[in-house]
């Protein structure tokens, strides 16, 4: 989710003097617009993020199907293991600080709040990385979250299969002040797949809890 | 999204009795992201106020717990997520900036051991104006209430 007041642009809270107080009842009717004008702009605007996965469900193409990768155990990792489960996926990267763990955690705290048991979908994380996250790093990224989550990794041309049959973008790009001198881009969106391994829909980054509940409800009923 | 906690901080603030002791100056505060072993990177989030006459910039973090530290910014564009260096960040008077999951963030990168959970991450933080401040943040996994 886009936070607002990741911008610098909140007023800090006012000293004591008296005199400040009118100009304070001003600050704050100006951030009272602006936060208004934001939420105006998220709402009137088109949704894009999500739209391209969702489409598929439509018929035009299958989202998902069989796939290969490798486990936290080093082992060849084949998608009949979640046959008869539903799962969430989602693509990432181990040195990605903040998007991908904040993305986990929120499937683990969502998956809580289900309240169907403790795995009522299993979590399946991806690498983008492949060539850094080895399956001992997805393995020991995913046991941050306290959760049962799948950490899988494989040959770079295995990822790129598997991030392409789910419509998955992901690219390499140069950054010096990353380590190892590059970082990834990727879709942020989750994808659900039902018990039939079918996708069902995709829980994007800005969207409520309340909308990402109900897709989570209906993979799991 | 849901606005009901926006308009009760809001109506809170209007509400608020002025505190007796004006801070001055910047003010920063944060937490920061557990690890585990063999994870590398790490983010810590700043909530930096400016109460100065002045406009102040943020230009450099460091941490002896990483070999490096930045600033970043997560972007979400057309549902792709891109992580990049932020530049120098300007803090106007009067203004605050909350660092926060999925937008600016400190990147710590080469971490020499893992950030546990209720332990304290040190963190050096330099402002043109304000200079430095040496920071304990806590370790938790989401922003303090
Ligand atoms: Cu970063």
């Amino acid at each position: 989710m886009i936070d607002p007041t990741t911008e610098p642009t909140d007023p800090v809270p006012a000293p004591a003097a008296t005199s400040s107080l009118h100009r304070l009842r001003l600050i704050i009717w100006a951030v009272v617009l602006v936060v208004l004008a934001v939420f105006a702009f998220f709402w009137l605007r088109p949704a894009t993020s999500g739209e391209v996965t969702q489409r598929p469900a439509q018929g035009a193409f299958t989202l998902g199907g069989p796939f290969t990768l490798t486990g936290a155990d080093g082992k060849s990792f084949s998608s009949a293991k979640l046959a008869g489960q539903p799962y969430v996926m989602f693509f990432g990267f181990t040195h990605c600080p903040d998007v991908c763990p904040n993305t986990l955690a929120r499937l683990v705290r969502l998956r809580t709040q289900l309240g169907k048991g403790e795995t009522p979908f299993q979590i399946v994380f991806v690498s983008v990385d492949p060539e850094r996250d080895t399956p001992e790093a997805v393995g020991s990224y995913a046991k941050l979250f306290n959760s049962p989550i799948i950490g899988l990794t494989g040959t770079r041309a295995q990822v790129d299969q598997v991030a392409k049959q789910h419509a998955v973008y992901e690219a390499k790009v140069a950054d010096s002040s990353a380590p190892d001198g590059y970082t990834m881009d990727h879709s942020a969106a989750a994808l659900l797949f039902g018990r039939d391994g079918k996708f069902v829909a995709t829980i994007a980054q800005e969207e409520g809890d309340d909308t990402a509940l109900a897709k989570l409800k209906r993979i799991t009923s | 999204m849901n606005r009901t906690p926006l308009l009760l901080a809001l109506a809170a603030t209007l509400a608020a009795t002025p505190a007796s002791a004006a801070p001055t100056g910047v003010t920063v505060s944060g937490w920061a992201r557990p690890t585990v072993a063999g994870q590398s990177s790490g983010a810590a989030y700043l909530v930096i106020r400016n109460y100065g006459p002045g406009a102040d910039r943020l230009v450099a973090v460091a941490s002896p717990a990483a070999s490096m530290a930045g600033v970043h910014r997560s972007q979400l564009t057309g549902g792709v997520s891109r992580m990049r260096p932020a530049g120098p960040i300007e803090i106007a008077p009067g203004k605050m900036l909350t660092m926060a999951p999925n937008g600016y963030h400190v990147m710590l990168m080469g971490l020499k051991a893992p950030l546990k959970p209720g332990a304290k991450l040190p963190l050096t933080v330099t402002f043109a104006k304000a200079g430095r401040r040496t920071l304990q943040l806590p370790i938790q996994m989401s922003a303090p209430q």
